[in-house]
């Protein structure tokens, strides 16, 4: 899960929670990230994580302005 | 071989203005030829590199991402890290921000819109390769075309870029958000440099403005003594 850092601009997610509020949701913050589905091989869970945690500081995640969680699961 | 000194154009998948650079370096005195994004390495001779705009790879994870680990990048790199100048257009300036030859990164505009338009660019620092034919206070005008153009960085390294000189270009107004109305940095030891105005669509005041032919021409100014340096190692 990669998001934009707390107080970077998403004006994204401001689009977002207008848009909800237009339609009757009362809503005080959005921020929109992305969801990134990964299917590897590793001998345990850590590795898995550090694997991922590699992918997202080289790739998948821009640490200047997204901060990320990986959760990891067997599949 | 040409006197001309040779400059690469780099292609990705959805690279769009690829071939108006090529153009626009050949009528200011360059020896312009297309790279492919695959390549690993540049052609021989080359003096300058230009990275062009479009959406390379659709804009896909973040615009720029993509592009920053292309095999063609690597040459890139090792060409930037030999003192070579090196110039981002757009979706080049969004790719080596990505690729952390340029410092900052480029963030959807403030208003969600994209944004076409001629913008007038102040020189804030005359001090760079590519903006030698320009002097400090310099306006220009040179048409932005960008979804993604707010250029943003933290506050300590955009006071230590300001302090070092390497925001080169500010918008005279606030065009999309971008931080201190920054157009283009250079990195610290100013062989490279990012915008997002696009000068090569600015190179025959016929068509508006040739103030965008006074960075590319600085450019292959910058090449041609590159060049001269190789041929004396």
């Amino acid at each position: 899960m990669v998001r934009p850092k707390d107080g970077i601009l998403d004006p994204q997610g401001d689009a977002v929670r207008h848009s909800l509020r237009k339609l009757g949701f009362e809503v005080s913050g959005t921020r929109v990230g992305r969801l990134i589905d990964l299917e590897l091989t590793a001998d345990d869970p850590a590795e898995a994580e550090a694997q991922v945690e590699r992918m997202c500081s080289e790739l998948l995640a821009n640490p200047l302005i997204e901060s990320y969680e990986i959760v990891v699961e067997d599949a | 071989m040409t006197d001309k000194p040779r400059v690469a154009v780099v292609t990705f998948p959805g690279s769009n203005d690829d071939h108006d650079a090529v153009w626009a370096l050949g009528a200011v005195g360059a020896d312009a030829v297309a790279v492919w994004h695959q390549d690993a390495q540049l052609p021989a001779g080359t003096a300058g590199v230009v990275l062009p705009g479009g959406f390379s790879y659709g804009d896909y994870l973040r615009t720029g991402a993509i592009a920053s680990v292309a095999p063609v990048l690597d040459a890139v790199r090792a060409f930037a890290a030999a003192g070579g100048p090196v110039l981002g257009i757009c979706n080049g300036f969004q790719t080596l921000c990505e690729a952390r030859l340029l410092p900052g990164v480029l963030r959807p505009n403030r208003q969600l819109e994209f944004v076409c338009e001629d913008v007038v660019v102040r020189v804030e620092d005359a001090d760079a390769p590519f903006l030698s034919r320009c002097s400090p206070g310099q306006e220009l005008v040179i048409p932005v075309k960008h979804g993604e153009g707010a250029w943003y960085a933290d506050q300590g390294t955009f006071v230590q870029l300001a302090a070092r000189g390497q925001i080169v270009l500010r918008y005279a107004d606030d065009v999309n958000g971008s931080l201190g109305n920054v157009a283009g940095v250079v990195n610290e030891a100013r062989n490279v440099m990012g915008l997002m105005p696009h000068p090569e669509h600015a190179v025959d005041p016929l068509l508006g403005s040739g103030d965008g032919g006074l960075l590319l021409a600085a450019l292959v100014d910058t090449a041609a003594a590159f060049r001269a340096t190789l041929a004396v190692a």
